[in-house]
């Protein structure tokens, strides 16, 4: 108890610098937190993405679009349950940086193929029988204040124009990795106004979802499917929607790098701050090691009393650190739900906050108590004479 | 005050004509860069037990050296230091922490105090060591605070202590653990007259009353008057009764 409450009281023997210490540790911590939670955002997708559907899309790029009339050749390929399909939209809400995702859908399949998206039968009962309905995800919602009824307009970028949408249901996400900040309309919808306005553009969906019968077959399925289509003029590119997901985020890898540069940076510079702490500490009471050692406290004592210190100080901050983390977190998410529609502190952030703190603590304690425990009594003891 | 040692075992006949430390031809020297300075040389000599020995001398004569040596927290470049038949100059680091543990308590000139434990706490320490349950470590500690009068102060830090308070908290975590050897480097040197005669005072009970044999470092020929024996170490070599003027 007694080598407990030294090992406190060491921590604290310079409140100024322990204080500043635990202050850096804490911002790391929050910093570490943080930049781990925005790649893991970034990942979101990827987490949500069920083994069980494919995407289908253009075999050139994912801005050509391919032929509705692939839906039932798709159908009817060996393995396939279901088909949907939808379109990236592009839309506007009043300004460019009320940004949100929005597709054009067949609401039927679509929607049973994302069981995830919970919806009251009433509400789908609404969206299903008009055409100008939207589904819209809870968060989306609570940002924009809408409610049912309302009347929503959205500035097409791809299709030009202004497009009039009545909130007819609102989806919330079966667990927390689902993203609940996109708009899904009628695919027939636009695709009636494009018949007007574009007819070559219409008739035509921006991907196909392909729900498959047994998740083991969703490779040969894939390879089914792109064979179909060899050699017609859009070809197709099949993969599941987990390896679809992670083809964005291979566009971005470069940033994704960088912040885990970041954040290991981060935790070098702090691992110096309290490896500098922990030093100057022992430094000045080389001579009280020296009495200790000389009342015959060993080395594997003088270095519990160290490596307790170096604990005691890195603990405190990674408790405050993780205290902090989830209100800049939720403050960070609400700013720019927009952008990281699915922003968790998950429990493995928090664990490897932990051991992070942990590691930082050993590590900075171990020079320091070598020299402790190496130190020459009698030459300590001269010094202080 | 007479001393109460329930739980101190040492309190005995002391024998005056046994030896209980034999010091053998021994040689120190420290290396300054290339230069090799000489500190004691060719020193043997006997402490009985229950000695109270003064070591004079002086700065620089070798007898901080000496006593380092005595106490085992310095090694000889040569030469033999027995203490009750243990060659310490043989004994491992580890084994002459645990030696210096159940043998020796110190007394410093400044104290060395953990200055954020309280004077029970300070005392207290060396006990942690032992295998003393803590109850028994709290009965040893009060009679140690008893013993140094200084147990209406226990709760207080070494910063609230005067220099003769925090010596005697020093004095009493010295010898709370029974140790059979005390070994003083200057414990007077840091205090005022009549502090310094009550630490005196102390060691000469602890002498007397405990048989606990002392080795005194000191400058203060009216400090090495309270001794029963005076070494006068002069460049590194003894001189056994010197002439001290009070």
């Amino acid at each position: 108890m007694l080598i407990l409450k030294l090992m406190f009281k060491n921590a604290f023997r310079s409140k100024l610098r322990s204080t500043l210490t635990i202050l850096g540790l804490t911002l790391a911590i929050i910093a570490f937190g943080f930049l781990r939670t925005v790649v893991e955002a970034w990942y979101a997708g990827v987490e949500a993405s069920s083994a069980s559907r494919l995407v289908t899309r253009n075999a050139i790029s994912l801005i050509f679009p391919l032929p509705i009339a692939y839906k039932e050749k798709i159908r009817q390929i060996e393995g396939v349950e279901m088909v949907s399909y939808g379109q990236w939209f592009g839309g506007i809400y009043i300004d460019q940086k009320n940004f949100f995702a929005n597709f054009a859908i067949e609401p039927e399949s679509y929607l049973k193929l994302y069981p995830e998206y919970i919806i009251q039968d009433e509400h789908k009962k609404a969206f299903m029988k008009d055409r100008k309905g939207a589904v819209v995800g809870q968060k989306l919602v609570e940002r924009f204040g809408w409610k049912i009824g309302d009347n929503i307009t959205l500035k097409g970028t791809i299709y030009p124009g202004n497009w009039e949408f009545i909130l007819l249901g609102i989806y919330k996400g079966k667990d927390k990795t689902t993203d609940e900040s996109q708009f899904f309309f009628h695919w027939d919808y636009l695709n009636e106004n494009l018949k007007k306005t574009a007819p070559s553009r219409a008739d035509h969906a921006g991907f196909y979802l392909v729900g498959v019968k047994d998740p083991r077959f969703a490779v040969p399925v894939s390879e089914k499917i792109d064979k179909q289509f060899k050699n017609s003029l859009a070809e197709t590119l099949t993969e599941t929607e987990r390896a679809f997901q992670l083809s964005f985020i291979y566009m971005t890898e470069a940033i994704l790098v960088v912040i885990q540069i970041v954040s290991l940076i981060v935790i070098l510079i702090i691992l110096a701050v309290v490896a500098n702490t922990m030093a100057m500490s022992v430094r000045e009471r080389l001579p009280e090691f020296a009495v200790l050692k000389s009342l015959g406290v060993g080395g594997w004592r003088i270095s519990l009393l160290i490596f307790g210190e170096s604990l005691v100080i890195t603990s405190i901050g990674c408790i405050l650190g993780i205290l902090l983390t989830f209100p800049a977190a939720k403050a960070f998410a609400a700013e720019m739900s927009n952008y990281f529609p699915v922003f968790i502190i998950t429990q493995e952030t928090i664990y490897l906050d932990i051991a992070i703190s942990f590691l930082i603590g050993i590590i900075a304690a171990i020079f320091p108590t070598i020299r402790a425990i190496r130190v020459q009594i009698a030459e300590s003891l001269m010094r202080v004479r | 005050m007479a001393l109460e040692l329930k739980y101190l075992k040492s309190k005995k006949q002391m024998d005056f004509k046994k030896k209980f430390i034999e010091i053998r031809d021994i040689y120190k020297s420290y290396r300054r860069g290339n230069l090799i300075i000489p500190v004691l040389e060719n020193i043997s000599f006997d402490i009985v037990e229950g000695e109270f020995l003064a070591l004079m001398g002086p700065s620089g004569s070798g007898k901080s050296t000496l006593l380092n040596l005595i106490a085992g927290i310095d090694k000889p470049d040569s030469g033999v230091i027995s203490i009750q038949g243990v060659d310490i100059t043989t004994l491992s680091e580890t084994e002459l922490a645990h030696w210096r543990a159940s043998n020796v308590g110190f007394i410093f000139q400044f104290y060395n105090l953990i200055p954020v434990l309280t004077a029970f706490e300070n005392i207290e320490l060396p006990l942690l060591l032992t295998g003393l349950s803590k109850q028994e470590r709290h009965e040893h500690v009060i009679l140690a605070l008893k013993i140094v009068n200084l147990e209406d102060r226990m709760h207080h830090f070494p910063g609230q202590l005067s220099g003769g308070q925090q010596q005697r908290v020093a004095i009493a975590r010295a010898f709370v653990t029974d140790p059979t050897i005390l070994v003083a480097d200057e414990p007077t040197g840091d205090l005022d007259r009549v502090s310094a005669e009550d630490v005196l005072e102390l060691m000469t009970r602890l002498n007397f009353e405990l048989g606990k044999t002392i080795i005194m470092v000191t400058h203060d020929p009216k400090a090495a008057k309270k001794a029963r024996q005076i070494q006068y170490l002069e460049k590194g070599i003894m001189h056994a009764h010197p002439q001290i003027d009070v």
